[in-house]
């Protein structure tokens, strides 16, 4: 009886061993060790720092609304990312795909008036779309032309954001007022949470966007894992020949793998715009929620349902070190913790070799003492 | 066979004693024993997935053993790294080349261990070195080419000089005639044989009797991760070790029934078609296969097979010709309306064009069929029938370990990958068959199934294509045998007339037929 519990522990130890997730914690917890070091360097208590950072996150229901708020357009590039990943093409355009999803959504938001129930989802799927046909075309250019899509998603993500702050200064979309930025959207397009009792819990910023996202997640899992379209797409991803072998039309799948890619990250752009930004102002730097998102599917293991959870930290940490400043550390800090987790994510196959080598050989060593 | 043994039978190099190796609750090695002699050449011979390779890696370092000890010059040793291993005059060449491909022969040789002037690599003194090792062993080989552009034997030659230039005393030689043509298989026993003559110790993984019989002094049997037995080959014959690995008795004859091929299946006519470096490489090729016929189709590598199989089946766009499949013109056409003619294949290359090894073996085995309404519905995939017809083929076709139906297909050795695709080729059951190299890398066992199945298609009145490089799988197999050479039909002869040293001649592109 003993030996036969003794197996099944053993295997479900290799099990935790070969995953992912139990390096992800390692990579996260080397995030915040190297973290505490530097600040411990430049004369900063980390003590004080990451109290700060847990109880400017946890302290109050509202703050942790804040962080999931955060969290939501950052869980979309994440699974756009992670999506990307998964079908073999490496969406670094994330970035420019949400920037147009947003200037769609904010167009149809500031023009269209109609009610709520039709006015919220036409904005999500301006947004898709926009975000959608901006990855299509670098698509089009890698099936048809060979040009490697890092370089034109790249190309891509500036035409972007100059466009965007082109289109804020159309003075048809820009603000009667003086500050640099679009009108607001309407009230209709707001995914805002209106009922006065919850508003009391959560705060008056409360959004609900993050629905859309676990949503998209959702969604996606079951896209890649139980239908014919992301059988293909995964194929093509992995082994494009063999997929080609098996009557794939692998220029058609990238196609389409790269138009969901893309509507993901603009519907991201959407979910900022709709639920945090109200508005586009005037851009002085890339926003970086693209960029973000290859963070989110990294620690998520370009699992979908894993960005959920990566986007979920991701947001929180962002949203906790807008509150750094308090206890007079620099919130830049927290750049540097997800750099190290993404870093230390990135080599986590040495430390999978390590744990497993050793795991080998404590079993070799037990299994010869028996003997 | 009247070769020549150099072992010294004083002089024991290696002793692996009772070595047990296991992967969690699976035991590749159960207690084998091997033990090799000074210029000796000992084969292992064992099927797919009896535990060859782990032995192999226990000894180059790879894997520690989990019980069980090695003995290295009667000293009794711990490998654990190859680096240790080489060390000890230990050196793999491996099945797949490990080669860098822009590099140069002498830069890939010296790899890691250049001699160095000053600051600089000493490339002229490692090119000296390198020629005097290849005369000395009688491997022939240019030191100045680049891999890309020599051929698989010669790259072969290069791993070995690679293991030789690091001093190494024993060698192991992983499946080394895999991918070689016939030619190349005779130059590598010769070489096997200068090598041993100067005290070099080898240890042969094979699947291949006839090359254990021609090579080897020793022979020791592995089935099922156990030790079966070490067999001195000059006291066997070929069935008897069949028998040995198998654990049954195994007949390389297969019946085969006299009958008229019907219509024809496949008809290929003034095909042309380039290569990817985009140099011509079929130049007018014809071709017809009928029902119940077996073609076999042989050549050296290099000739146009590949490309042949690939315009064919629509992986490649051929530049001029016909390809009519039950009479239907499929020149140009996509692989899915190929597919959709009646024509199935088994690709020459497993692991590009076969299978996407990251997916699991039971959605490996749906690859043209996922589409189907056995498999999916309104696009959403049968996950239950999926599971279902994975273990049912699993079990039917033998794929090693059981219960594999959600592993990767990567984790499989490279038999049992071989398995998956002729099982999934098998499935799909159409009135064409190419097949091309489809026992490469299979045991005894698994080449008797394929080869028993190839026939059985024929005498069901299917039409089959066989390419091969094995020139005994194509003439036991063929009703009809083609030579293709420098991308043409350079003869044809009737199965059952064909002589081994005729098709070489003609493969050579000597003694035209036409």
């Amino acid at each position: 009886m003993s030996n036969t519990k003794d197996k099944s522990t053993n295997s479900f130890g290799t099990k935790v061993l070969q995953g992912n997730l139990l390096y992800t914690l390692i990579s996260i917890a080397v995030g915040f060790i190297v973290g505490a070091i530097l600040l411990q360097v430049a004369g900063i208590s980390a003590g004080a720092a990451y109290g700060k950072l847990i109880t400017g996150v946890f302290g109050k229901p509202k703050f942790i609304v804040w962080s999931i708020v955060y969290a939501s357009p950052i869980i979309l590039t994440g699974l756009s990312v992670a999506f990307s990943f998964q079908t073999g093409v490496f969406n670094i355009g994330a970035e420019g795909q949400y920037v147009v999803g947003t200037l769609a959504a904010c167009v149809v938001g500031v023009f269209l008036k109609v009610p709520a129930i039709i006015h919220i989802p036409l904005c999500l799927i301006a947004a898709a779309l926009a975000g959608g046909l901006w990855s299509m075309i670098v698509a089009v250019l890698k099936v048809k032309r060979g040009i490697n899509e890092v370089l034109s998603f790249i190309m891509f993500n500036w035409i972007a954001y100059y466009l965007s702050n082109y289109a804020v200064n159309i003075p048809a979309l820009h603000t009667d007022g003086n500050s640099e930025a679009t009108k607001d959207i309407m009230d209709t397009a707001k995914m805002m949470i209106t009922n006065e009792s919850l508003q009391e819990v959560m705060g008056s910023g409360a959004s609900y966007n993050i629905l859309v996202a676990i949503l998209a997640a959702v969604v996606i899992a079951f896209i890649l894992n139980r239908t014919t379209l992301g059988y293909k797409l995964k194929a093509v991803g992995f082994n494009r020949h063999a997929a080609e072998y098996g009557g794939i039309n692998s220029n058609r799948e990238i196609l389409t793998a790269m138009s969901i890619s893309g509507a993901l990250a603009g519907m991201g752009g959407a979910c900022q715009l709709m639920g945090m930004g109200m508005r586009i102002s005037q851009f002085s730097a890339q926003e970086s929620f693209g960029f973000q998102g290859i963070t989110v599917a990294l620690i998520g293991s370009t699992n979908p349902i894993g960005c959920i959870f990566a986007g979920l930290f991701y947001g929180a940490m962002k949203y906790g070190g807008t509150k750094l400043s308090l206890v007079n550390a620099p919130s830049e800090i927290v750049n540097i913790i997800m750099g190290t987790i993404i870093f230390f994510i990135a080599i986590s196959h040495v430390f999978k070799r390590l744990l497993l080598s050793r795991a080998g050989k404590k079993e070799a060593k037990g299994e010869g003492g028996t003997k | 066979m009247g070769r020549e043994s150099h072992a010294d039978l004083s002089k024991t190099v290696i002793a692996m004693h009772d070595i047990v190796k296991k992967f969690g609750d699976f035991v590749a090695n159960d207690g084998i024993n091997l033990t090799v002699h000074k210029g000796e050449v000992h084969a292992i011979l064992g099927e797919n997935g009896a535990g060859k390779s782990t032995l192999m890696n226990v000894l180059y370092g790879l894997y520690h053993p989990t019980s069980g000890y090695i003995e290295v010059n009667g000293n009794k040793v711990s490998i654990d790294s190859p680096e240790k291993a080489i060390e000890l005059g230990i050196g793999m060449v491996h099945q797949h080349f490990m080669l860098v491909q822009p590099f140069t022969v002498t830069e890939n040789i010296i790899l890691g261990m250049e001699p160095v002037k000053g600051l600089t690599v000493d490339l002229n003194s490692a090119r000296e070195q390198v020629i005097e090792l290849s005369k000395r062993y009688g491997l022939q080989v240019d030191p100045d080419a680049k891999i890309e552009d020599i051929s698989v034997g010669m790259q072969q030659r290069v791993e070995i000089l690679k293991v030789l230039y690091r001093g190494a005393d024993i060698l192991i030689l992983d499946e080394p005639t895999a991918s070689l043509t016939p030619q190349e298989i005779g130059e590598l026993i010769e070489i096997i044989g200068h090598l041993t003559k100067d005290g070099k110790s080898i240890i042969l993984i094979t699947h291949k009797l006839k090359e254990i019989k021609a090579s080897a002094d020793y022979c020791t049997i592995i089935r099922q991760g156990k030790y079966i037995q070490t067999v001195n080959v000059a006291e066997v014959n070929e069935d008897q070790l069949a028998a040995m690995m198998v654990g049954r008795d195994v007949t390389f004859k297969v019946d085969k029934k006299e009958q008229e091929p019907g219509d024809e299946a496949l008809v290929v006519k003034n095909l042309h078609g380039k290569d990817y470096r985009n140099v011509e490489i079929l130049k007018g090729l014809d071709i017809t296969v009928r029902k119940g016929e077996i073609v076999g189709l042989a050549g050296v590598d290099g000739n146009g097979q590949t490309e042949l199989v690939e315009i064919i089946t629509g992986l490649r766009k051929g530049t001029e010709g016909s390809v009519r499949i039950h009479g239907k013109e499929v020149f140009g056409a996509t692989p899915r309306e190929i597919f959709e003619a009646g024509i199935t294949s088994i690709p020459a290359d497993r692991q590009k064009h076969g299978l996407v090894l990251e997916f699991s073996v039971a959605d490996n085995l749906i690859l043209q069929n996922f589409g189907e309404e056995e498999f999916s519905r309104h696009g959403i995939l049968k996950r239950d029938a999926i599971q279902k017809k994975a273990t049912e083929l699993i079990e039917k076709f033998d794929i090693r370990p059981r219960g594999s139906e959600n592993k990767p297909a990567g984790h499989l050795s490279g038999g049992n990958q071989q398995k998956v695709i002729i099982a999934r080729e098998i499935t799909n059951d159409s009135e064409l068959l190419i097949a091309v190299n489809p026992t490469r890398g299979l045991d005894v066992g698994a080449i008797e199934y394929v080869h028993k199945y190839l026939v059985e298609q024929r005498n069901k009145g299917k039409a089959v294509l066989l390419v091969s490089f094995e020139l005994d799988e194509i003439m036991s197999l063929s009703d009809e045998i083609k030579v293709i050479f420098d991308g043409k039909i350079m003869g044809s002869v009737a199965g059952r007339d064909a002589d081994e040293n005729e098709l070489g001649l003609m493969m050579a592109g000597g003694g035209a037929h036409e």
